[in-house]
Parts: C-alpha cells; sequence; structure tokens
C-alpha cells in the first residue's frame, strides 16, 4: 500500500515552475470557457464544465486523503449527498439562504466525518476500505427512507441559494463562476495544506506510521483531521451540485459514485490536486461522448477503465509529467 | 399470531443468510489467500441469475436450466480470472478495486445489451411451488425451505473440504500464509484459480437458485456485493467459518430488523413517527452492526492472520 505513490517529498526548483504551468493553464481554460461558450450551445457548455467543476472539487478533495494520506476511502460520495440534501431540505422548508445552507452542509459534514472517521481509522487497509464503504451505504439507506424528502424518487430544489438575498445564481454564468472561484479556493487551499507540516507529516504517515509515532507523532489525528477537512470540501462540491442541477436524489451518495471518484483521481494521477481537476474532465467529457454515440456506452466505458488501471500508471498527470 | 410471523421472518432471514454465506464464501477465499479484492464478484451472481433464466426459457425446465447454467457460470469465471484478474493480483488494492469496477460496469451494461433492461421471471418449478403449514393456518412457501436445504448442505459440503482434506488444509494454509505455502512448494497460482473458480461458481450458484424468487435485472449484484463484503469484514477475512456465522447474523439481523424495528419503536413513540423512523434504521441496522463490531474487533470475528 505504501507504494501507491512515489512523489518528490522536496520539488527541484525546475519541477516547482513546471507544476505551476499546468495548474495556470487547466485554470485560465475554465476561466476563458463562458467567453467562447457563447459561439456554441452556451447552457449545455455551461452546465457540463460547471457539473466538471463540481466532480473535480469532490475529487481533489478525496484525493488528500488517497494520494496524500494513502487512506482509500470507498464512501466519499456520502458528503455529496450531504451537501446536496442541505441545499435541497432547507430549501423545501423555504429557506434559501445560501450562507445558512453552506453551513448546515459544512457543520453536518464536519459532524459525520468526525464520527465515521473517528470510527474507520481504527481499522486499516481493506477494513478501511470496507468500513468507509459501510457509512456511505448507511447514508444511502438514509436518504432513500427520507419519504418526507422524496426517498427513492429524489427531491426537486425549487429555488437555487439566494445569495446576500439576491437570486444572483439563477444566471447560469454566475453559477459557473461560483464553481469556478470555489474550486480554486480549494485548490489554494489544499495546496497549501499539502505544502504545510501538516501535510508533510500526513505523508510521512502514509509512508511509514510505525516511524511516525516512533519519533512522536500521533498519526490517528492527522489521519482524521485530513478526512474531516476532505469530508467537508465534498459537502461543498454537494452544495453547488443540488444548485447544478437542481435536483436531489439519493443516487448521489450510492456507492458507485465513490467509485467514480476514485477512477477520476486515478485517471488524472494520484497525489495531484490538478490531475482530478483533469481527470474530471476527461471523464466526464468520455461519458458525454460516448453516450452521444450509444445508449451502451458503459460497454466502452468499462474496459477503459480496466486499459486505464493496467496500462497506464500514474494516470494523465503522470503522461504531462508533472506533481501537485 | 406474532410468533408464528416471528417464525416466517427467522426463516426468510435464515434463507437470506445462506444465499449470502454462498456469495461471500468465494469472496473471502479469494481475499484471505490472494489478497485480491474483486468487487465483480456480485456481478457472478448476477451472470448466474441470467443464465438460469435463459437455460430454463431455452430447455423449458428449471433443473435443466440449472444444470447447463452451473458450469457455464464457472467457465466464465474463470474466463474473467485468465483475461483480467491474473493480471492484478501484484497491485495494490487500490488497482484492483478499479479495475473490477470496470467489470461491473461493462457486465451490467453487457446483461442490459443482450436480454434488455426489464427484469425477467423464472418460474418456480412446478415440484416445487407449493406451501407447507409449519403452524397453525401459517404457510410458507416449499421453495424457500428448499433455498434453506440447499444453502446448509452446500455449507457443510464446504466446511469438510475446506477442514477435512489436503486442498482444504492448503486453501486454509494460504489463507494464513500464502507466502509460506508457496515456498512450500504448492503451485499457489493453481489453487488460487481452483478456489476462484469455485467461489465464482458458487455465486453464480446463489444467483440462479434466487432466480425464481426475485426478479432478474441488470445491477442485481452489486447491493448483494456490499452485503458479502459486510460478511466477510465481519466474519473475518478468510474464514469460511466466520463467513458462515456473520452471514445467518446479517440476513437475521436484515429482515428481523425490518419486520421489528417499527413494532419496537412504537413502544418509544407515537406509531406514525414509529413507522417512519423505523423504515429509515432498519436498512442501516447491518452497517451499525458492521461498525460495531470493527470497533471492538478491528480484524472481524475470527481473523485467519494473527
Amino acid at each position: 500500500m505504501s507504494k501507491l505513490i512515489d512523489l518528490e517529498t522536496v520539488p527541484a526548483p525546475a519541477r516547482r515552475s513546471r507544476a505551476f504551468v499546468l495548474p495556470a493553464v487547466v485554470f485560465a481554460l475554465f476561466a476563458l470557457l463562458p467567453l467562447a461558450a457563447v459561439y456554441g450551445p452556451q447552457s449545455f457548455i455551461l452546465a457540463l464544465a460547471s457539473r466538471i467543476m463540481i466532480l473535480a472539487l469532490a475529487a481533489m478533495s478525496l484525493d488528500l486523503l488517497i494520494g496524500f494520506g494513502a487512506m482509500i476511502s470507498f464512501g466519499h460520495a456520502a458528503f455529496i449527498g450531504i451537501g446536496a440534501y442541505s441545499v435541497a431540505i432547507l430549501s423545501s422548508h423555504g429557506i434559501n439562504d445560501g450562507f445558512v445552507q453552506l453551513g448546515t452542509a459544512l457543520l453536518v459534514s464536519f459532524l459525520f466525518a468526525l464520527i465515521t472517521g473517528a470510527i474507520s481509522l481504527r481499522t486499516k487497509g481493506v477494513y478501511f476500505i470496507m468500513i468507509t464503504l459501510a457509512f456511505g451505504q448507511m447514508l444511502f439507506f438514509l436518504a432513500t427512507s427520507l419519504a418526507a424528502y422524496g426517498g427513492d424518487d429524489g427531491l426537486s430544489v425549487a429555488s437555487r441559494s439566494l445569495l446576500f438575498g439576491s437570486n444572483i445564481l439563477k444566471n447560469d454564468k454566475a453559477l459557473y463562476y461560483l464553481c469556478f472561484a470555489l474550486l480554486l479556493g480549494a485548490y489554494l487551499l489544499l495546496r497549501a495544506i499539502v505544502a504545510s507540516r501538516f501535510g508533510r507529516v500526513l505523508r510521512g504517515i502514509r509512508e511509514n506510521p510505525v516511524r511516525m509515532e516512533a519519533i512522536g507523532f500521533a498519526p490517528y489525528r492527522y489521519q482524521l483531521t485530513a478526512y474531516v477537512i476532505a469530508g467537508m470540501i465534498a459537502g461543498v462540491a454537494g452544495c453547488l451540485l443540488a444548485n447544478q442541477t437542481e435536483f436531489v436524489s439519493p443516487a448521489y451518495t450510492a456507492w458507485q459514485r465513490s467509485g467514480d471518484l476514485i477512477f477520476v483521481i486515478v485517471l488524472g494521477g494520484i497525489g495531484s490536486l490538478h490531475g482530478a481537476i483533469i481527470g474530471a474532465a476527461v471523464f466526464s467529457l468520455l461519458a458525454e461522448l460516448l453516450s452521444h454515440y450509444t445508449e451502451h456506452w458503459a460497454l466502452i466505458f468499462g474496459p477503459i477503465l480496466i486499459l486505464v488501471v493496467l496500462y497506464a500508471r500514474g494516470g494523465i498527470g503522470g503522461w504531462l509529467g508533472s506533481k501537485p | 399470531m406474532t410468533l408464528t410471523l416471528a417464525l416466517v421472518q427467522i426463516l426468510n432471514g435464515l434463507q437470506f443468510g445462506l444465499i449470502l454465506f454462498l456469495i461471500a464464501a468465494g469472496l473471502t477465499l479469494v481475499f484471505g489467500v490472494m489478497d485480491f479484492i474483486n468487487l465483480a464478484h456480485g456481478v457472478q451472481y448476477m451472470v448466474g441469475a441470467y443464465l438460469v433464466a435463459a437455460f430454463t426459457a431455452m430447455t423449458g425446465s428449471f433443473l435443466a436450466g440449472l444444470a447447463l447454467a452451473l458450469p457455464t457460470a464457472l467457465i466464465f469465471g474463470l474466463l474473467l480470472e485468465l483475461l483480467i484478474f491474473r493480471h492484478l493480483y501484484d497491485r495494490d488494492h487500490l488497482d484492483q478495486v478499479l479495475a473490477t469496477f470496470g467489470v461491473i460496469i461493462f457486465l451490467n451494461q453487457a446483461v442490459k445489451f443482450i436480454w434488455g433492461a426489464a427484469p425477467l421471471s423464472v418460474p418456480i418449478p412446478d415440484a416445487l411451488s407449493g406451501a407447507v403449514e409449519i403452524a397453525d393456518g401459517m404457510l410458507y412457501p416449499v421453495y424457500r425451505l428448499v433455498i434453506i436445504a440447499v444453502g446448509l448442505a452446500v455449507g457443510l459440503a464446504l466446511y469438510l473440504i475446506v477442514n477435512r482434506t489436503k486442498l482444504g488444509m492448503l486453501v486454509r494454509a494460504g489463507a494464513s500464509n500464502a507466502a509460506m505455502v508457496s515456498a512450500l512448494g504448492v503451485n499457489i497460482r493453481l489453487l488460487f484459480t481452483i478456489v476462484f473458480g469455485v467461489g465464482a461458481m458458487l455465486a453464480g450458484f446463489a444467483g440462479a437458485m434466487v432466480a425464481p424468487i426475485l426478479s432478474v435485472e441488470p445491477g442485481m449484484g452489486d447491493n448483494v456485493l456490499i452485503l458479502a463484503f459486510v460478511v466477510i469484514v465481519i466474519g473475518g477475512i478468510g474464514s469460511i467459518r466466520g463467513a458462515f456465522i456473520a452471514a445467518l447474523l446479517i440476513g437475521l439481523v436484515d429482515t428481523l430488523g425490518r419486520f421489528m424495528a417499527p413494532t419496537l419503536l412504537k413502544m418509544l413513540l407515537d406509531p406514525a413517527a414509529a413507522s417512519q423512523i423505523g423504515r429509515a434504521i432498519a436498512p442501516m441496522l447491518i452497517y451499525i452492526l458492521m461498525a460495531a463490531v470493527l470497533f471492538f474487533r478491528p480484524s472481524g470475528l475470527f481473523p485467519t492472520k494473527s
């Protein structure tokens, strides 16, 4: 498990400057996309790109766990569900203030991550994968049994979140730039976390927990903190998703969605934050493209996934030759 | 009256648990011997159900359908092993999870492509379609009793093979320390292929057995797979005995929980709230049980590795 990633702890100056170029290009593309979108099917492009950024936000947070902490969580979609249902449930009670909704999502994500993380992190390896999966399933079944909030059928979001009392997010372009701002903010935050002393300890624990403990660090606390941070960021992604689709459903929290998130990270290159963004884009565009050609697109998608795992180690980020 | 109703629920739970055991047995051995996470084990169950549906329709007899479906499921499992899984044994768990996830996506879509998205139904064989009176005026379907009997018989056979034969000894040894068994000159790859084939066939068999009482549909293996993982994690990875006990536990807790949770809650809350909360809690019970077991015993009830 420890040989998941070999990541240079101290980047050479040359590599550091190159590691800056690719993320800058990625974010510049997203920033400029709405200008180009007017020449195409604008609302479709904006919706697709918004969904890509939301997926990227969730995947990036999971990468903090898998790529930097070697904690393979298989229940990360649960946090997307928490964020999405926070918006939908509050909205169904007439509470449309975005900050209240976001605050609720962050609080519930925090508590859920703290409790489930505290239990899950007592286990290791395969058991950790399975117990996070179990907690994800718990939330899935909770969502399906919320009869008052749509149950299996899901729930429509009557109104997008209000910002300072204004319904500005009704405008797709405004929502797009909110997604962009939050993705950029989360990227900078995670980058800072990874480079900080905390991040170095986390990577140290990934490589050798026993040694880290021997030199005086408590792995459990660091891992739990990372778990909580990742969960809260995914909760934010859930808030955005509910706003973008104006609909929530238990399917958001299904274990297959957690599998998708892991695939996105592997596709983009494990342990690379902007790789997660590229992975999310490739994943979504591939699914979109294939579904245009055939309704049985999964027949092609499944084998692609297998081939990527078998032959493309390091993912797309690996080919492009840069790390975080 | 409530007592006989509880008896029916216990039988249902037992039947569900035994089906889970058939699926979990192969999964836990593959996991234990080769340290290989096979998410595609659930689709073997689905494939078993589809094969029996197809062969039964073809031959007009459930038994003939079953007789054809079993070897086909075995061959199919070995084919998957040869084509894909074999290349993943030396990889880390993340790669295994992902590649087998890809197999699930593909096969769920493939059965939709071949048989359509609508559920198929398989008729219960005439000879087993009746019901017997298990208590005063309480009828129970014969076919479900047959599933219980067959499940117990397979469980017993598996127990004898694993605990009383040389092959079983090697499998148990492989589950505790594969490297050592290999160093002693045993062809662990061959051993694994056998274990894998049998596991795939057992999962297919479970799918075939429940085909007449459930609808056969794409994705039917996905939730069962998660339950099978819950079973083997609670039981202790690699332990047949653990899988057996955990499977019955899960089957009973799940079935009885759905039946009793609202009733028990009614003692504390008003009826409407009780049934609402009861229905919400019941499906979560087994995951709560799993979390509790792992909290106190992080490697399951019967760990094979010290």
